[in-house]
């Protein structure tokens, strides 16, 4: 129960941080990638702010022998650099610029009545589960292609 | 559209978003991947479900909170056509997923750590971003 009333809180600070840094408006995003254009650099102003305090709580935090409410850290343990990473990260990029929508502005946004904000989370739901079959799939056919 | 430098509210929303991630971390022990959160709700979900619809419904009381202080809500200028609209919520859906993070997971929480792989990501993706903007803005308009 506290873990999920920290997750909540944790939750609200994250959403609110977004909507407070305008980056719930996919125009912000696009002007901040469009360095041709009028260029906006708020975003980076984002990152490396969000990037600074966390960069500084964590090396407070990683020295504890475990957080609070949980017997351990989960941090990804992979250090490889794979085509999957690379090609994923590509494909997240034309999609964040066509539209100017990564996962949490999108969901954010979905408070503030605008139609196609609905139709864009759908569409995303729609690739990660994709992405679930197309892993099923393969996985299927290493197996028949080992047996 | 033309959007104007906001440079005040920029570091304190990316304050509040830092300080939601060194949260995370430090009571649960959990990276603030917003991808990996929703992901893991994808049926069939994971055990751990409870947690990430507690952050989720979190981003949208965070939301909320902004526009009531606000008194209105906020602008949400989405110029794509359905069809773009779509496909765009796909590649992020299928790419996130794929690379194993977006601007949250990737860009904040990882970097901070110096992750190889998040700085990677973080610069592929920053980088398509970029041409696919470029090659719709200034190629095909």
């Amino acid at each position: 129960m506290r873990q999920i009333i920290a997750a909540l809180v944790s939750g609200i600070l994250f959403g609110l941080g977004l909507a407070v840094s305008h980056m719930v408006d996919p125009a912000k995003v696009i002007a901040f990638l469009d360095v041709a254009g009028h260029w906006d650099p708020s975003l980076a102003l984002v990152m490396g702010s969000a990037l600074a305090v966390m960069a500084a709580a964590q090396r407070w935090i990683l020295k504890r022998p475990a957080p609070l409410l949980d017997g351990r850290f989960h941090l990804p343990r992979r250090q490889d650099i794979d085509a999957r990473l690379v090609g994923g990260s590509v494909l997240f990029g034309l999609g964040w610029g066509i539209v100017g929508f990564c996962p949490g502005p999108a969901i954010v946004s979905l408070d503030y009545g605008v139609p196609a904000v609905a139709v864009f989370v759908a569409a995303m739901l729609g690739g990660m589960i994709l992405h679930r079959l197309v892993g099923r799939a393969v996985a299927w056919r290493l197996q028949e292609a080992d047996g | 559209m033309i959007t104007h430098f906001t440079p005040y509210s920029a570091v304190a929303g990316g304050a509040l978003i830092g300080l939601s991630a060194a949260l995370l971390l430090w009571l649960n022990g959990r990276v603030a991947g917003i991808s990996g959160i929703v992901a893991g709700l994808v049926p069939p979900a994971t055990a751990r479900i409870g947690w990430r619809v507690a952050f989720l419904l979190g981003l949208l009381i965070g939301g909320g909170l902004y526009a009531l202080w606000l008194g209105h809500v906020p602008p949400v200028r989405l110029d794509t056509g359905t069809p773009l609209l779509v496909l765009g919520g796909l590649l992020v859906g299928f790419g996130t997923r794929l690379g194993g993070g977006c601007t949250s997971g990737h860009g904040v929480c990882g970097i901070s750590r110096l992750s190889g792989r998040s700085i990677v990501a973080t610069a592929v993706f920053m980088a398509s971003a970029g041409a696919v903007v470029f090659l719709l803005r200034h190629v095909l308009a």
